[in-house]
């Protein structure tokens, strides 16, 4: 089996330099000070990391109360209102201060800059300033947690957040600072992908991950503001009562959700586009196989974008809004699956004749093709009006996001984490263990979330802490599901933790990748590569050396 | 790299200048004298969009010239203009929303004066108290065997 | 040098897009309440005018908009001077600039303290009683509500951009800008003609509408 060999630098060729990002300079200001988007993105990687744990719990939480029908957790009743705060804050959490700061914050900020063959982002104390505003967010949303829990949903629907007490306004600060935090990282890789790019790599010279990013950042950049302005809407319409979505005032509750849902919807892309951008390196890489349809990937990744701006009524089919609008909106959300159909279909002819390795980041981009595709698809029951009416707001709504949200978004980062980790950490992570939490983590999200759309179809409502009778076993099923997410997430923190006992030694290329983050050590220098690197080949390009240029 | 600088400062010296700034902005006070005298004249339904026009046109002059978009990439211009149009998307679907909206009642509805009392949610497994089937005889709290026997 | 020159102005317009997009939220906020309570938004409309020669007219409002297309101009007469070495003259037009933010902000200010007087608040501080506007219809405390946020958003950003021009001015005087280097001064410049922009569309439909 001849060795796959990259069309540039070989493999152990380079002397391993002695100083890099990590240990070039010391001490705590030379971190919380720093504009190397490397430290930035480890920064990010451990704060959203503690997000997601602290959003993890309370999703255990809820899964808890939910193990029977008496709403017990640990022997004490649990009230309504006390459920109601669990899955706000688990929502709240893991939308704001997760999934939508993590991929791009920590994997793309480390990458992308290297990925362009660039020394940084465009504006590094911009991306500085992104952190810090992310760690205020979540400093403002963790006290409003302490000091008097929200039970609005994440969603904040009026009257109800304009009217209930308990910190709604602090926890809408805090979202209004973690937007601009997301802003700001939006500008910064839009303006590097126009401006940093090495010489020699045009649009379409470059990996699909960045494609994939700068249509996130599209997005981030158009979308977000509309949220900060509801949010500064929601929190006068409490403070003063002006009148605009509370109708006792005078005011439109359903006008909140086109406000919040112009944003949110939009947001579901900023999650999804950073995971399907991991794919894309994933996929040709453990397939050793050029990525089939470069241009088609490319443009669905644009459209995409683009096209989640006018579907954001499908949130909205039972709420109130106008017949006509429903029906327009429905339309138009059959229309933003295309692109993503368009994806899928590459992605396995990637993978189609060639020649694959079963590592762990394959097992989660493989994990993630068939959990999108149920995510998805079951995004279409939703946007179908008369399946929609049935099964609005129940749990088959909650099982179609997380089979995007987490089977998809999720699982893509955690195959990223894997596969950027020796580059990040000069480290290889114990492969055998590595593989094994992605078929437990294969195993345990199926076992939570499937069950869930059963339930939703035979009518079990969602945000209820209590149900019928016989919902009970697939509850069941569903809680003890959760527990095998808990374990998989808990060894893989494991594997990736006891990596960095070992000495940094892992090579520039341990996978054979061909974009240019690979041809710099691991980890990289501090201003990423000794010499500025120049595009030579066409993207994942896996021909024999013999045959290239 | 001096021929670089050389460059950016010539290429703008080239563009914009005193003369073109200076009629751009007589024409934009004259466009505000126009919006303004065009408001005391009633349109009807089109006062807005005539409103709006105008308001537009100044937009583009101020775009165009003192934010030197005719002279720049074309990269600045589309960013800008991509904000306007999501923004209208955004304003043209809520417009059809609230404008499409039937704000009556069906004609259908049934008189629900006598209707179950809705269960109450904090107790969902208690079955509600049966409702009476004539409301005079509710007050007098008869029990359900002699009220089968009144009403059948 | 021209490359990061770009760069700085595209990271700018990427940021000003932010700020219609934000703004265009409270636009279209404001429009679909309009579209609820027209009659009361076209009574209300009419208190933002003022008696001149005996009729209503939207004195306040027109002098305004004259007075911030003026400061647009300055502020690119301002960029021209930077660009072509003129130092003296970067500063005079700066400075001229904030003299003219000031007086849009010295209107607003006399605007607001009528509405004051007149009880014209937003929601729960809504206290005014006349004729027209009748306390306790809705409407009227939106429109209000709305005029505030609106006019108030786009006053803070007139005062940061006093502030940032104030900069500028402290920087031209120590000769920072030159024809090789003169980006504060022209993304300052882009901001300040955003700001701009919005009371171009800020004007007509609070003040024009009857």
């Amino acid at each position: 089996m001849e060795p796959v060999v990259t069309s540039s630098a070989r493999i152990g060729d380079r002397p391993r330099p002695k100083k890099n990002y990590l240990n070039e300079t010391k001490g705590f200001k030379s971190w919380a000070l720093t504009v190397d988007h490397k430290r930035i993105g480890i920064m990010y990687l451990i704060g959203t990391l503690f997000a997601f744990l602290l959003g993890g719990i309370f999703a255990l939480l809820v899964r808890l109360t939910l193990l029977t029908p008496a709403h017990k957790l640990f022997g004490l009743q649990v009230t309504a209102e006390t459920y109601n705060r669990f899955f706000t804050l688990h929502g709240a959490i893991m939308v704001f201060l997760f999934i939508i700061p993590s991929i791009p914050g920590s994997l793309t900020n480390f990458v992308l800059p290297l990925m362009l063959g660039a020394k940084d982002v465009a504006f590094p104390r911009l991306n500085l300033a992104s952190f810090y505003l992310w760690i205020v967010g979540a400093v403002m949303a963790i006290s409003s947690m302490i000091i008097g829990a929200v039970d609005t949903g994440w969603t904040f629907y009026t009257p109800y957040s304009t009217t209930t007490s308990g910190t709604v306004t602090l926890m809408t600060a805090a979202v209004f600072v973690l937007g601009f935090s997301s802003i700001f990282t939006g500008l910064n890789f839009i303006a590097t992908v126009h401006k940093l790019r090495a010489p020699g790599m045009g649009w379409f010279d470059m990996p699909l991950f960045v494609w994939g990013m700068y249509s996130t950042a599209v997005i981030q950049v158009l979308a977000t503001p509309v949220l900060g302005i509801t949010l500064v809407l929601l929190m006068l319409e409490r403070v003063f009562q002006i009148g605009i979505f509370d109708s006792r005032i005078g005011g439109d509750p359903v006008l909140f959700q086109h406000f919040f849902w112009f944003y949110s919807h939009p947001a579901v892309y900023i999650m999804i586009l950073p995971g399907m951008a991991i794919i894309s390196e994933l996929i040709p890489t453990f397939s050793r196989k050029t990525i089939f349809g470069y241009r088609a990937i490319a443009y669905s990744s644009i459209s995409l974008a683009l096209v989640s701006f006018i579907v954001w009524g499908h949130h909205m089919f039972v709420a109130g809004q106008s017949q006509l609008a429903t029906v327009v909106f429905s339309a138009l959300t059959f229309l933003v699956a295309i692109p993503s159909g368009v994806k899928v279909f590459n992605w396995l002819c990637t993978m189609y004749q060639g020649n694959i390795s079963l590592e762990a980041p394959m097992l989660y981009a493989i994990s993630f093709l068939m959990l999108f595709a149920i995510g998805g698809l079951t995004g279409i029951f939703l946007g179908t009006l008369s399946t929609d009416v049935h099964l609005t707001d129940t749990y088959f709504v909650v099982a179609h996001f997380h089979y995007v949200m987490m089977g998809s978004t999720v699982t893509a980062f955690i195959g990223g984490l894997y596969y950027w980790w020796p580059k990040m950490t000069g480290r290889m992570y114990n492969e055998k263990w590595g593989r094994v939490t992605a078929v437990i983590w294969f195993i345990g999200f199926n076992a939570t979330f499937l069950p869930q759309f059963i339930l939703g179809s035979r009518g079990m409502p969602r945000r209820y802490y209590n149900y019928l009778d016989q919902f009970q076993p697939l509850h069941a099923f569903s809680t003890v599901g959760s527990w095998i997410i808990g374990l998989s997430l808990f060894m893989t923190a494991a594997v990736l933790l006891a990596s960095l006992r070992k000495p940094a030694d892992a090579p520039d290329n341990p996978w054979g990748g061909t974009t240019l983050e690979w041809q710099t050590s691991s980890p990289p220098i501090t201003h990423n590569f000794e010499d500025q690197p120049v595009l030579e080949h066409e993207p994942y390009d896996y021909r024999p050396k013999a045959v290239a240029h | 790299m001096s021929t670089e600088t050389h460059t950016h400062a010539e290429g703008s010296k080239h563009h914009g200048g005193p003369l073109i700034y200076t009629a751009n902005l007589f024409a934009l006070m004259f466009l505000t004298v126009i919006t303004v005298a065009a408001a005391s004249f009633n349109f009807g339904s089109a006062n807005v969009v005539i409103a709006l026009a105008i308001a537009s046109v100044k937009a583009i002059l101020v775009g165009l010239f003192f934010m030197h978009l005719l002279w720049d990439k074309p990269v600045n211009a589309i960013i800008l203009i991509a904000g306007f149009l999501f923004l209208g998307i955004f304003l043209m679907f809520d417009f059809l929303d609230v404008t499409s909206r039937n704000n009556y009642l069906p004609r259908n509805m049934p008189n629900m004066d006598n209707a179950t009392p809705a269960p109450d949610s904090m107790n969902p497994l208690k079955t509600p108290a049966p409702r009476p089937l004539d409301p005079a005889s509710a007050k007098a709290e008869e029990p359900a065997p002699a009220k089968a026997e009144e009403h059948k | 040098m021209e490359q990061q020159f770009d760069t700085s102005k595209l990271g700018m317009w990427l940021f000003l897009v932010t700020e219609i997009l934000l703004f265009g939220g409270l636009f279209v906020g404001f429009g679909l309440m309009q579209h609820r309570y027209p009659q009361q938004f076209i009574e209300a409309h009419e208190h933002l005018k003022q008696d001149v020669f005996g009729r209503p007219f939207p004195l306040y409002g027109a002098i305004n908009t004259l007075v911030l297309l003026i400061s647009s101009w300055t502020m690119v007469m301002g960029v021209n001077a930077a660009q072509t070495d003129q130092k003296k003259k970067t500063v005079r037009y700066l400075v001229l600039t904030i003299l003219l933010a000031c007086v849009f902000l010295g209107i607003k200010y006399v605007e607001y303290s009528h509405k004051f007087h007149d009880g014209l608040l937003p929601g729960i501080f809504y206290a005014h009683q006349s004729e027209d506007l009748i306390k306790g219809t809705h409407g009227y405390a939106t429109f209000f509500a709305f005029y505030f946020m609106m006019t108030g958003l786009h006053g803070i950003h007139v005062l940061v951009g006093i502030g940032l021009l104030g900069w500028l001015v402290m920087r031209a005087r120590r000769g920072d800008f030159s024809s090789e280097y003169y980006t504060p001064v022209d993304l300052v410049g882009l901001y300040w003609h955003i700001v701009d922009m919005i009371w171009i569309y800020l004007f007509p439909l609070y003040y024009l509408i009857s």
